[in-house]
């Protein structure tokens, strides 16, 4: 806690202390004794999640396409208007620019999930090509998000468990934070 | 006026034929309180939800998830015209319990990621997506009554 820069923390009035990171926004929890995961300074997460979150990315590597598609398939379906932002893609299901599309943001989290500490410098170049080209509102990524971790609950049933849950939403708060940093 | 497709209207009657009441109400409950556990500030009374495996096994928890279930399904029977069904629940959460609307979704959410869970592969795009229309119904009714 002494290493932390005071300044860079916002007072939380729910906590009744400086508890919100002010560049990832993310939450502190005073019993996890981890910090914000932009790369910055240190952890949100525990050495426990991040190893859990670590090798959950790794066996879903090789499926990277099925979860992917299935992801956005179920983020069409209930938040139609991301839809709007592939136009110049053919969503259908089963399409291969789906796939491909979905795999590729598997991959994305996966190599994120490699080493979270360094979650900033892995991102930035797709902080750049969401701020100044795709320039999508950052309130899809909390869509997509909790659609990947309703792919993620079909997947692998019983397994996705409340704790990995807990982990894996933090986790992908984080990459999503990150992911905005250069928006403004 | 909702308006609900046929496939809709099927698809929401067939989930909650199909889940546990018992399990799916105290599993989706116990996820809200670890995974957002600033929603634990509404359950003072309920004593050790201190880590996971506390909550889990906690019997409040259990019973009021069945609560939780049972004023569902009320709105499962009523699909035509769940925002008067509700009335006095939201007045309840508004009013007595003093929620912030906004966790409803959070609690919303955890309950999509347990009937996945359970549903596993027949949990489809589409059932998925009516299942959240049915739950953005439920939640915006429940926030009607706040003033």
């Amino acid at each position: 806690f002494d290493a932390f820069p005071e300044k860079l923390l916002m007072f939380c009035s729910f906590w009744g202390t400086s508890l919100h990171c002010k560049t990832c926004w993310v939450m502190f929890n005073p019993k996890s004794e981890s910090f914000c995961t932009s790369g910055t300074w240190g952890r949100m997460l525990s050495k426990k999640e991040k190893k859990l979150i670590k090798e959950m990315w790794e066996r879903l590597t090789p499926v990277a396409e099925d979860i992917g598609s299935e992801a956005l398939l179920r983020m069409f379906a209930s938040y139609p208007g991301t839809k709007t932002y592939f136009s110049h893609l053919d969503i259908s299901p089963g399409s291969a620019h789906l796939s491909s599309h979905g795999k590729k943001i598997v991959l994305a989290i996966a190599e994120g999930a490699k080493d979270i500490s360094q979650l900033t410098v892995t991102l930035a170049p797709l902080q750049t090509l969401h701020a100044y080209q795709l320039r999508i509102d950052p309130t899809n990524f909390k869509l997509l998000s909790h659609c990947m971790l309703v792919t993620l609950a079909c997947y692998l049933g019983s397994e996705f468990t409340p704790v990995a849950h807990a982990a894996m939403d933090k986790f992908l708060s984080a990459f999503a934070a990150v992911l905005s940093e250069k928006y403004r | 006026m909702v308006k609900w497709s046929d496939f809709e209207r099927a698809a929401i009657q067939d989930i909650f034929s199909k889940i546990n009441y018992d399990v799916v109400g105290c599993a989706a409950l116990s996820r809200c309180l670890i995974v957002y556990p600033w929603t634990q500030r509404y359950f003072g009374g309920f004593g050790n939800l201190y880590n996971a495996a506390a909550i889990t096994s906690n019997p409040k928890v259990a019973a009021h998830g069945k609560v939780i279930m049972a004023g569902l399904e009320k709105a499962v029977k009523n699909m035509d015209d769940i925002k008067t069904t509700y009335k006095d629940l939201s007045v309840l959460h508004s009013e007595k319990l003093q929620v912030d609307p906004d966790n409803f979704n959070l609690l919303a959410d955890c309950l999509t990621i347990v009937v996945a869970g359970q549903m596993g592969a027949a949990f489809t795009p589409e059932v998925h997506g009516a299942f959240q229309k049915f739950l953005a119904v439920v939640v915006a009714s429940l926030r009607k009554q706040y003033h």
